[in-house]
Formats: structure tokens, C-alpha cells, sequence
């Protein structure tokens, strides 16, 4: 049997939700909540037929998750919005501690839960690279021995010594994954960091995380890219709800949880990213009640920006069920769109003359932006659309044989004479 | 292939957890990185630079040698006023200084605290170390108005680093309680200010504490800062002649609000993640 590097025991995480919509406490919030709290739960209990004393403003973000990760595996960790991923990654790296339940790691860990972290952008990009190491963890004799590497990787030589508050995202965001991609650890934890920067930057990921896979280190991986998680991973590990749902080898892990993952695109809770609340998005077709290859459709985003967006930005992606990239629309392509007042629900979409898609299931990926502010952020959550079963091209129905795209076509059709010369 | 490697224990809470002097020791790097960061942030894109450092107590000099030396006739045992008043502004600003980024400090490193894992302790202790810079350069403005009133130190201004010490982890000592309840109840950030101004007042800065009647002496002493203050004077320009009284509880009380304060912290820093 091949070395452990992570074992976890019954790790349970309980955060408090409700009371008070801010994270942090004001001393007068204590006092009107301890006066509030014997109502509340009165009430609470009174709403959900719920008498047996449990306490509804906690909740179980992780729930008695135990599993083993050998030694130079690297193991993806799939699982919809609020499954946990992403505070198992942050107990396993020691940001935050488990409530209950314990967890082992051999060796250096190295996490990765943010490109970036703590780069300041007074600084330039020297100063940055060991600034960034440091709180990474790195040594500064490492960061020295990796510092021509780390640029190279960058591709920012020439612009070293610059202030990174100049610099494009993209130079940003190279940058901050070359440091964070060359620490030397022998556990390595990356959350959800491919989903920023463009489709070259995410090819540069791909590669680097290959040639660290290649070392024979361990790598915990949470992404909902399901392409990314298949090319990089040799086992997955379904949460769901806060608990190990299936842990095994790849390919059959990832198909069991998307066919797990449920059809409704209505969202009960809104979505939250950092700067927007998305409360629904939506593929419908403007000639019917079900959307059909080559109908006119629309796609409408509605959230409401919890900041003021200067230069609002969208950007709409169509990808198979494996997560296989289709197509996309980029709203800037289109228009400058005004700004938007903070608080203020707005809708953003496209209407498409023609779907080209051919009957299936297919998910729709969201990314929202603020180009002012360059801030781009990932929908941590696809939503997925259906094209019903229709004879596409006026004949027969057709099979997968025939892939995803639909081709508005016109067959052509004349007889070539032997004796004309062209 | 991994049987040497180190293996790392994570476990839920515990009430009285280590102080982790060794871990801090790792992670001395990072200390000195955070404290470099703060130091080279804090006067980018300002006109006057490090003479800010400057400014500040030469402004409060300029203030109290006018209102308190000249016009309310306030004593200042035989010395020069602005000299004696100088003296006591530059451990006070470096304290009071420090004491105020310490305790932003945590709730101004949120993005770091949620997202990566190094001992928090680092947080308030480069935020500490950041503020002796500005010290030193108005200790060189000291030291030219020494020259001007021809005063020459004695052999007590061998204590000078231990009382610059003494200064420091008193601002630790308040700091790392700040911090932490800053992190949970930001009621906190408004009262370090008032905090900050009242704690002037009772602290020898514009006065000598020779003015305090004797059967206070031992209550005021035990503002950690009069023993920092009257010995920072002791040094320099040799007045009161004995502070050592006053010094010694300050000692006492310091260490007592450190081990309490980083026993709190480390208690605290256990859910900071989560609540900050």
C-alpha cells in the first residue's frame, strides 16, 4: 500500500448563519440578539413544525467527512455551490479550524484558495513575487532560486520593477499564479483558480499543474470545470450537502455526479459571488414554450450588484454536460453598457437569431464583470438548459453521432458533366 | 517515499491553546515581509515621504511648548521646554502609533486571514515593528535639538534600546487585545482613537510627573507608559533623577498584559476566519 498524505476523521464544520446580515458583530447586535434569540427560535420552531430544540441558525457546512488520500494521488473534489469544498479546503490548509473531527497531512502544505493573495498593488511586481511567497509560505532563498522561473512564466520581464496597479489582468493574474503554482510542497490544495484569466492563461495552468502532477505530488483539486477535473485528476470525491457522497476513480465519479446533479435552473437562494447576488438566469426560446434547435432564444441574467458597476460586462458560455466549452458571447462585443447603481435588480443577456445546438442538455456558464474595476467574477454554478428532441434538419431524429452543433444547411446538389472542362 | 516528512495535526478548538514561539520563529520571513510592506506602503504617493514621521511630533511640540510651556506656565524640572516635551513625544507617538495599527491590524488583513494560513500573531507584530521607523527618524530630530540646548547625555542613555523595548511591547500588549476584539465587536475601531487621546492625558507628555501628588503616584504608575516616558527622559536628559519606581511596575504591568493578551489572542485567532 502506497503512503497516506491526508487522512481525515469525522471533520464536521458548523457556521452560524442568519441574525445579523453582516459577518462581524456590533456590541449592540449581541445585546438586541440575546434579547431577540428566546423569540426567534419560538418562531423558528413554530415555522418548521420544529420542537426537538435544534438550533436553525447553524448549519453543517461539513458533516463527518473521513477519507484517505494517498501519497502522490491528485484528487479532484466536485460538488455543487454550498456542498462544502471549499471549507474542507480551508480546514485542511489551517485557515479555519473543524468543529469537530480531526484531519492528518504528511508533509508541507501549500494552498492555493485564491490567485493572488495579498499582493498589494502599491508594489511592483519584484517586490510582489516575495511578498506573495512569504505569505505563501515560501522561504526567500526558494523565492530566489525560483524568482527567473517565476517571471519567465509571467511573461512580465519587462515590466518587473512596475507598480502592479499597472499592470493588464492578465499580466496580474500570470503573475500570481506562477509564485503560488512554484511553491515546493508536497500537499498542494487549489480551489477554484483556473476560472479566472483568459483561455492562453488557462492553458498555462493546465500545463503547470501537469508538470506538478508529473513530480508525484499530491494535489487536492475543487473545480466545477468537469474537463479540467477529467484531464487533471485520477480520482474524484462527490460532496454533497456537506458529506462524502463517493470517492473513487475518475471518469466514473464525474459521470455519476453529473447525472446526479438536478435539471431545475429555477435558484431558490440567489447565487452570491463577492459583488453580485445572481437570482436567476434563464434560456428561453421567443417562438415557443420549449427551446428548439435553430430558434430564436434569449439568455437573461438577473442579479442585483451589491456595489455600484461602473462598466458592467457578461459573458455567457455554452458548454456540454462534460464541461466541453461550445461557444460563448461577450457583451462588450456588442455594446458599452451604462453603469449600474448598487442594490438596484438588472438583467443582462442576449437575444441569439439562431441557436445552433443540437438536442441535449447543456449548461450555461456566467461570468460577470466590472472592466472598470477589472473585476471579473465566476458564477460558481452552471445552469443548465434543454433542446428538445425535434427532427432538426425536417427528417429523421438524430443521435449523439451527430455531435453538438446544428448546421443551418442547404444541400447542394448538381451534375458534374465528364466532358465539360473547367 | 514520504515516511520523514513532518506530519501536521488538525484539530477543532482547543481552550487554552500554546503561544507557538517556535512557529513564530518560522515564520520570521514573513514577519519581516509584512513589516518592509507596511514601511514602503505607507508613504507611497505622498508629497513629504518619511517626513511625516517628522511632522506629526514636531507639530505637537510646536502646540504644547506654546499652550502648556509659555502660556499655562507648566513646569518642566529645570529643562527646556520644547526639549522636555520632545522627549516625551517620542516614546508616546511610537506607542501610540504602534498601538493604533496593531489594532487595525487584523481586521485590515481579512483578505490574508481568510485565504491563507500563517500564525496570525505575525499580523500585529510587523504592524508593531513598522511603527520603530518612524521613531528612529524623529529620533535624529532629537538628537539635533539636544545639540541646540547643548545637553549631553550621561551614561544612562545606555538604557535607551531597553526602554524603546519597553514602549513596543507595551503597544504589543494592548494591541493584541484590540486586534482581537476588533475582529468580533468592530465597536472597537472608534474607540481606539478616544482611547488613544485620553491615555495622553494620563501619561507625563506635556507635563512632568512631578506635578502628580505623591498618594497618586502609585495609581498613575500604573499606566505602563508614565514608567516608559519618565525613564525615556531619565535617559536623555537625565531627569527625575529616579525613575525607577514608576519603571519597574511598568515592566510588571507590560508583562502582565502581553501573557494575558496573547493567551486572548491565541484563543481568539482560532475562529478569526470565520468572523472576520
Amino acid at each position: 500500500m502506497s503512503n497516506l498524505a491526508i487522512r481525515c476523521e469525522g471533520l464536521s464544520k458548523q457556521y452560524r448563519i442568519g441574525g445579523s446580515t453582516d459577518h462581524y458583530k456590533v456590541l449592540r447586535d449581541v445585546i438586541s440578539d440575546a434579547a431577540a434569540a428566546p423569540f426567534r427560535r419560538f418562531k423558528n420552531a413554530a415555522r418548521n413544525g420544529n420542537s426537538n430544540g435544534i438550533d436553525n441558525r447553524y448549519i453543517w457546512a461539513l458533516e463527518d467527512v473521513s477519507f484517505e488520500i494517498a501519497a502522490g494521488d491528485v484528487v479532484g473534489i466536485i460538488g455543487q455551490n454550498g456542498s462544502g469544498k471549499t471549507t474542507l479546503l480551508k480546514i485542511l490548509s489551517r485557515i479555519t479550524k473543524p468543529t469537530r473531527g480531526h484531519a492528518e497531512i504528511h508533509g508541507r502544505v501549500g494552498s492555493l484558495l485564491e490567485v493572488g493573495t495579498g499582493f498589494h498593488p502599491e508594489l511592483s511586481g519584484r517586490e510582489n513575487i516575495f511578498l506573495n511567497g512569504a505569505i505563501l509560505g515560501m522561504r526567500k532563498s526558494e523565492i530566489e532560486r525560483k524568482f527567473d522561473e517565476i517571471v519567465a512564466f509571467a511573461e512580465v520581464e519587462k515590466f518587473i520593477d512596475t507598480p502592479v496597479k499597472r499592470y493588464s489582468s492578465g499580466m496580474y493574474v500570470r503573475l500570481a499564479f506562477g509564485v503560488a503554482s512554484h511553491m515546493e510542497t508536497e500537499v498542494l490544495l487549489v480551489d477554484e483558480v483556473l476560472a479566472v484569466g483568459d483561455a492562453q492563461f488557462q492553458k498555462k495552468c493546465f500545463e503547470k499543474m501537469r508538470e506538478i502532477r508529473s513530480q508525484g505530488r499530491t494535489i487536492l483539486f475543487v473545480s466545477h470545470n468537469m474537463s479540467a477535473v477529467r484531464t487533471i485528476c485520477k480520482e474524484a470525491l462527490i460532496l454533497e450537502r456537506g458529506r462524502v457522497v463517493a470517492q473513487g476513480e475518475i471518469d466514473k465519479t464525474v459521470d455519476q455526479y453529473l447525472s446526479s446533479i438536478s435539471t431545475s435552473q429555477s435558484l431558490d437562494e440567489a447565487i452570491e459571488t463577492n459583488t453580485f447576488s445572481i437570482t436567476s438566469v434563464e434560456v428561453t426560446s421567443v417562438s415557443g414554450p420549449v427551446v428548439k434547435t435553430f430558434d430564436p432564444v434569449q439568455v437573461r441574467v438577473r442579479f442585483v450588484p451589491k456595489a455600484e458597476i461602473q462598466d458592467p460586462g457578461l459573458y455567457v458560455s455554452f458548454l456540454t454536460m462534460d464541461s466541453r466549452r461550445l461557444t460563448g458571447l461577450d457583451l462588450k462585443d456588442f455594446v458599452t453598457s451604462a453603469p449600474l447603481p448598487a442594490g438596484e435588480p438588472t438583467e443582462l443577456g442576449f437575444t441569439i437569431e439562431s441557436l445552433p445546438l443540437m438536442p441535449g442538455t447543456y449548461q450555461v456558464e456566467i461570468h460577470l464583470k466590472d472592466m472598470a474595476k477589472r473585476l471579473i467574477e465566476f458564477v460558481p454554478q452552471t445552469f443548465r438548459f434543454e433542446v428538445a428532441e425535434t427532427e432538426v434538419y425536417g427528417g429523421r431524429k438524430l443521435d449523439r453521432w451527430f455531435g453538438s452543433v446544428g448546421l443551418r444547411a442547404q444541400p447542394l446538389q448538381n451534375i458534374v458533366r465528364k466532358d465539360a472542362k473547367s | 517515499m514520504n515516511t520523514d516528512l513532518s506530519v501536521a495535526r488538525i484539530d477543532p478548538p482547543s481552550s487554552w491553546p500554546a503561544i507557538g514561539v517556535r512557529e513564530l520563529w518560522e515564520y520570521r520571513e514573513l514577519l519581516y515581509f509584512l513589516t518592509w510592506r507596511d514601511i514602503k506602503v505607507r508613504y507611497k504617493q505622498t508629497v513629504l515621504g518619511a517626513a511625516w514621521a517628522v511632522i506629526q511630533p514636531l507639530f505637537m511640540m510646536l502646540v504644547f511648548s506654546l499652550f502648556f510651556g509659555k502660556l499655562a506656565g507648566v513646569p518642566s524640572d529645570g529643562i527646556p521646554y520644547p526639549v522636555f516635551t520632545f522627549c516625551g513625544l517620542l516614546p508616546w507617538q511610537l506607542f501610540a502609533h504602534s498601538l493604533t495599527q496593531a489594532s487595525n491590524s487584523l481586521v485590515g488583513s481579512q483578505n490574508l486571514i481568510t485565504k491563507v494560513y500563517f500564525p496570525r500573531l505575525v499580523v500585529p507584530i510587523s504592524a508593531v515593528l513598522a511603527g520603530v521607523i518612524d521613531f528612529a527618524v524623529s529620533f535624529v530630530l532629537l538628537l539635533g535639538m539636544l545639540f541646540f540646548y547643548r545637553i549631553v547625555p550621561g551614561w544612562q542613555v545606555l538604557a535607551l534600546p531597553g526602554l524603546v523595548l519597553l514602549a513596543v511591547l507595551a503597544a504589543l500588549a494592548v494591541g493584541l487585545w484590540l486586534s482581537a476584539l476588533n475582529v468580533q465587536y468592530r465597536d472597537v475601531r472608534y474607540t481606539i482613537n478616544f482611547l488613544v487621546q485620553f491615555w495622553l492625558f494620563v501619561t507625563p507628555v506635556a507635563y512632568p510627573s512631578s506635578i502628580v501628588p505623591e498618594k497618586w503616584r502609585v495609581l498613575y504608575a500604573l499606566n505602563p507608559m508614565v514608567g516608559v516616558v519618565d525613564g525615556f527622559r531619565w535617559a536623555m536628559l537625565g531627569k527625575p533623577e529616579s525613575p525607577g519606581a514608576p519603571l519597574l511596575t511598568s515592566v510588571i504591568v507590560v508583562f502582565l498584559l502581553l501573557t494575558g493578551g496573547l493567551y486572548y489572542f491565541r484563543r481568539l485567532e482560532q475562529q478569526f476566519a470565520d468572523i472576520v
